[in-house]
């Protein structure tokens, strides 16, 4: 299990799941968590490729900035959500429109 | 240059972060009821930012922070455009009546935070520095596309924007990771080379990552098929900000698709060169063509059919950014120098008839058709504008929108045979577009009753109306100094190998 393999085909599985919670989700934390689920399979390649490429920090620093960044983003997709939830009573995406299709 | 000779060359970027330190610092200090004075103290430092720029504009072309940021007039060409898109923007803020009712300190120090982002993005040469703009950018625009908390539609709004803005990243992300896997670095100019001396068995490993970084940067600029977000959070927003979108983020897209796409994929290195495929996995230009004209047409088809005039713009700048990705197949100097050119027009046309919007919408109450009916006897000054505007972004002589669409046609022209038919959708998509941009006109003039009294809207606003008409009318006139600045900026850092 010590291979750059096995990591590429988590990673690429985990990537997978998170674009299909996204496409099939309806609720709007569900969606969420599939987007965190995508960057933390890029995260896992960055990884990956660093610790089998070589000695080459980039891939470390690249997944670090990543998770900073994965955090600013949760934090203010959640205050949407939550502003969402007062005014709509519910946080599924389907039913939040208001603007015509 | 090390890190510590990098900051004498950024001090540009170091007057704007202390700009918006010491406006959320000010803001502290005011009354919610003045909360809108926030707005000098941002305002002061772009200016002040925009002086610097001015002073540093003859200094070396380098790369800076260990070859992470680019120092390049192609990097500050497109600073001076977003300061410029931003004063126009902060000031259009303060004439709204729908941030009336809330807070608007963080309003202003959000924009600042993103001038900061975008003047990452247009001169960003590293992948980890392109992914941190994009999303500094990114997120500072979901907080204020959903400004108005009590408002329904700009929840919904801010709700697409973060879910398709953090899909579409993520998706980029992965494409960066696999380029990196395939390159074992995250400096453009070094992946390019790697890329170019790989044999085929990595192809399809490009293709897919090349894909991925695609939706990324297509999001951005809101192109065909990645623009799904771009009409409900353009109708959504407070029209200021959507005023903001539709043009600062775009233009700063441009800038980091045009240098990531030159730098990775192109042939040798150099932008100038012309975009080669590394390989013969994939057809850059013609994907690059097929989609720029399918997002002019899509924007336009779907444009004529709205009743709203806001997210009529909406689809407008859609078809818009189709018309710019028509200078990007080439990757010539004129192709890239057309689509900049084009930017500075578009930022007079589209700030324009968005401010006009807001205007109609305080007035009128209303963004339909309907509300613009009668509303050139009314307002005669607004009537006008809106005219300009309307022709403008049309491309009918002799408007600013004109000589950019002419440049960016005479770029493919000039391109041979191969991109012919580019030119004619091109040209197609423009006769099309007439009918909904006259359709305002016509909606202003020729139906409602005429009105007996004649309405002039307050000084400030009606100085902002000039100030972006009159450039609009005198760029179809008088364009060299643009064509001038454009062509001065076409010089890209290149890093010593």
């Amino acid at each position: 299990m010590h291979s750059l393999e096995s990591y590429l085909y988590v990673s690429a599985v985990l990537f997978a799941l998170g674009l299909f919670a996204v496409v099939t989700r309806r609720n709007g934390i569900a969606v969420l968590m599939g987007v965190e689920l995508i960057l933390n399979s890029a995260n896992l390649n960055f990884l990956a490729f660093a610790r089998f490429g070589g000695a080459n920090f980039s891939g470390h620093i690249f997944a670090l900035f990543v998770i900073i960044m994965a955090a600013a983003e949760a934090a203010v997709a959640l205050a949407i959500v939550i502003n969402i939830y007062k005014n709509f009573h519910s946080i599924n995406v389907d039913e939040v429109s208001a603007l015509r299709q | 240059m090390s890190n510590l000779q990098s900051l004498y060359y950024y001090w540009p970027e170091l007057i704007l972060t202390v700009t918006i330190l010491a406006g959320i610092i000010a803001d502290l200090f005011y009354a919610p009821k003045d909360s809108g004075k926030t707005m000098y103290w941002i305002l002061g430092g772009l200016i002040l930012t925009a002086f610097a720029l001015k002073l540093a504009a003859d200094s070396p072309v380098a790369t800076l922070f260990m070859g992470s940021i680019a120092l390049d007039p192609f990097a500050w060409f497109f600073k001076m455009l977003i300061i410029a898109a931003t004063v126009i923007v902060m000031l259009m803020s303060s004439k709204s009546t729908e941030l009336l009712n809330y807070r608007v300190g963080e309003y202003y120090v959000l924009m600042g935070i993103m001038v900061f982002g975008m003047f990452l993005m247009v001169s960003s040469i590293d992948m980890i520095m392109v992914y941190l703009a994009i999303e500094i950018v990114s997120i500072m625009s979901f907080v204020l596309a959903g400004y108005l908390k009590h408002d329904l539609s700009s929840n919904e709004a801010s709700l697409k924007y973060v879910i398709y803005g953090a899909f579409s990243s993520g998706i980029m992300l992965y494409g960066f990771s696999i380029l990196f896997g395939l390159t074992g670095t995250t400096k453009l100019f070094e992946i390019g080379p790697a890329l170019a001396a790989m044999d085929s068995s990595g192809n399809f490993a490009i293709m897919l990552s090349a894909v991925f970084i695609l939706a990324g940067f297509g999001y951005k600029i809101s192109a065909v098929p990645f623009h799904f977000w771009t009409p409900d959070v353009y109708q959504g927003s407070p029209t200021p900000i959507t005023a903001y979108l539709s043009v600062a983020p775009k233009a700063a897209g441009f800038a980091v698709l045009i240098r990531f796409f030159s730098a990775v994929f192109g042939s040798n290195n150099s932008v100038m060169a012309g975009l080669v495929p590394v390989s013969d996995v994939l057809p850059w230009p013609h994907i690059l063509a097929v989609v720029a004209v399918i997002t002019m047409t899509l924007g336009n088809l779907v444009a004529i059919q709205q009743e709203s005039v806001k997210r009529m713009l909406a689809y407008s700048s859609i078809a818009h950014a189709g018309y710019m990705l028509m200078g990007l197949p080439m990757m010539s100097s004129e192709g890239i120098g057309a689509v900049m050119l084009y930017l500075v027009m578009y930022l007079f046309m589209n700030l324009g008839a968005f401010f006009i919007v807001m205007y109609v919408q305080t007035k009128k109450d209303g963004e339909t058709f309907d509300a613009f009916s009668g509303l050139g006897w009314e307002m005669p000054l607004v009537g006008i504008a809106m005219t300009v505007f309307m022709f403008s972004l049309t491309g009918i002589p002799p408007t600013a929108g004109f000589i950019g669409k002419y440049y960016l046609f005479a770029a493919v022209i000039k391109a041979g045979p191969t991109f012919y038919w580019l030119a004619f959708a091109g040209a197609i998509n423009s006769v099309i577009s007439l009918y909904y941009y006259i359709r305002v006109i016509r909606h202003m003039y020729l139906i409602g009753e005429r009105s007996e009294s004649i309405h002039v809207p307050a000084m400030m606003t009606s100085i902002l109306i000039l100030a972006l008409a009159i450039p609009t009318v005198v760029l179809g006139v008088y364009w060299t100094p643009v064509a001038d600045w454009v062509s001065n900026s076409l010089v890209f850092a290149f890093p010593a190998m």
